[in-house]
């Protein structure tokens, strides 16, 4: 696996982890692969994707329990939360990329409609 | 946290040429270190030195609390940068050797890694393609219970299977306990399995530190560093 982008490696796969939460490929209350596993998956250090649980465990997205393993939280609002920051950041990033083609902010919800009426 | 190796204004001199000028280096247990930079940058030079191979002009190397010698061999696990065994050697003459040779060697770990490279004990070493016997050397080193792996080139001249199982078996040998040294110039292959990473260029540390420090303050990868810095 390649992390292409300028950020660290393990916020990279904070972002990996996320997203395996929010489309449901992690379930609330799931196991997370082991580190080692994460690891071998990943082709990374160990050391990184400990980094990364801990930074997600930080966020409170997920919990450890000790000689267990680390788990996706099952706290609703937590999960919720961070689906909507997830939407919240496409769409910021998304608005970012129209403005650079020259749209104003005004103009991006006509576009929007328009492409869906056009999809039906 | 405690420093399996320390190196401290190591220079090395070739008749008048520095070879490696003022090293300054510490590695603490449990970290992987990419020493990196082209070729003739002083890579292998160091790595003879923290092997007693060579001796420096100036400064000092220290190994689990000793200078390099006899002590410091037997917790040392190096793969160099060429195969060390016999061509006449079959896979299981090679496993005999080492365990000849090491008191720390773990047999059973190396019938796992030789199951997982996917070499029998009957092959021979002649009739080995490059990858195969990278393979083979890197799967009897990784199976002693070393305190520092010192890997020289470890994916160099292999094709892109043998260098995705050789990178698993490193990534699945990680030890807390231990550290690991591997020099490379193929920096993209490699980067995300170091934790701490050593530029290394006409001798002299041009730069090093953690690699998520670095890609953090430098807003790259660790290969697009390298290609910045000796490109």
């Amino acid at each position: 696996m390649n992390f292409d982008s300028g950020l660290p490696i393990y916020m990279q796969i904070v972002d990996i982890i996320k997203t395996r939460i929010v489309t449901g490929i992690l379930k609330n209350g799931e196991k997370l692969p082991s580190v080692r596993d994460l690891a071998t998956e990943l082709k990374v250090n160990p050391n990184t994707i400990q980094r990364s649980y801990g930074e997600l465990e930080r966020e409170k997205i997920v919990f450890t329990q000790r000689g267990m393993g680390t788990f996706v939280t099952e706290e609703k609002s937590i999960l919720d939360g961070l689906k909507d920051t997830m939407a919240r950041e496409k769409v910021t990033s998304f608005m970012e990329d129209m403005e650079r083609l020259g749209y104003s902010r005004a103009d991006i919800p006509g576009i929007i409609e328009k492409i869906i009426v056009e999809g039906k | 946290m405690e420093n399996i190796v320390e190196i401290r204004g190591l220079t090395k001199r070739y008749d008048r040429k520095e070879a490696l000028r003022s090293i300054e280096l510490s590695i603490e247990k449990g970290k992987v270190v990419g020493i990196l930079g082209p070729n003739g940058s002083g890579k292998t030079t160091l790595i003879k030195l923290l092997m007693g191979l060579l001796h420096p002009n100036k400064g000092e190397i220290k190994i689990d609390g000793e200078s390099p010698g006899i002590h410091t061999k037997s917790v040392i696990s190096y793969l160099p940068d060429r195969n060390s065994l016999y061509s006449w050697m079959t896979v299981k003459d090679a496993l005999q050797m080492y365990q000849d040779f090491y008191q720390d060697f773990d047999g059973k770990k190396a019938e796992d890694l030789l199951q997982f490279m996917k070499l029998e004990r009957t092959m021979r070493v002649s009739d080995m393609s490059k990858g195969m016997k990278e393979k083979l050397n890197l799967a009897l080193v990784l199976s002693r219970r070393a305190k520092v792996y010192i890997l020289d080139e470890p994916i160099a001249g292999v094709d892109p299977v043998a260098r995705d199982q050789i990178l698993d078996a490193i990534i699945d040998n990680y030890k807390e306990d231990s550290a690991m040294i591997i020099t490379t110039h193929l920096v993209r292959d490699m980067e995300n399995i170091f934790d701490q990473v050593v530029f290394l260029g006409d001798g002299e540390i041009i730069l090093s530190g953690e690699a998520e420090s670095l890609r953090e303050e430098k807003n790259m990868q660790i290969d697009d560093l390298y290609k910045e810095i000796f490109g």
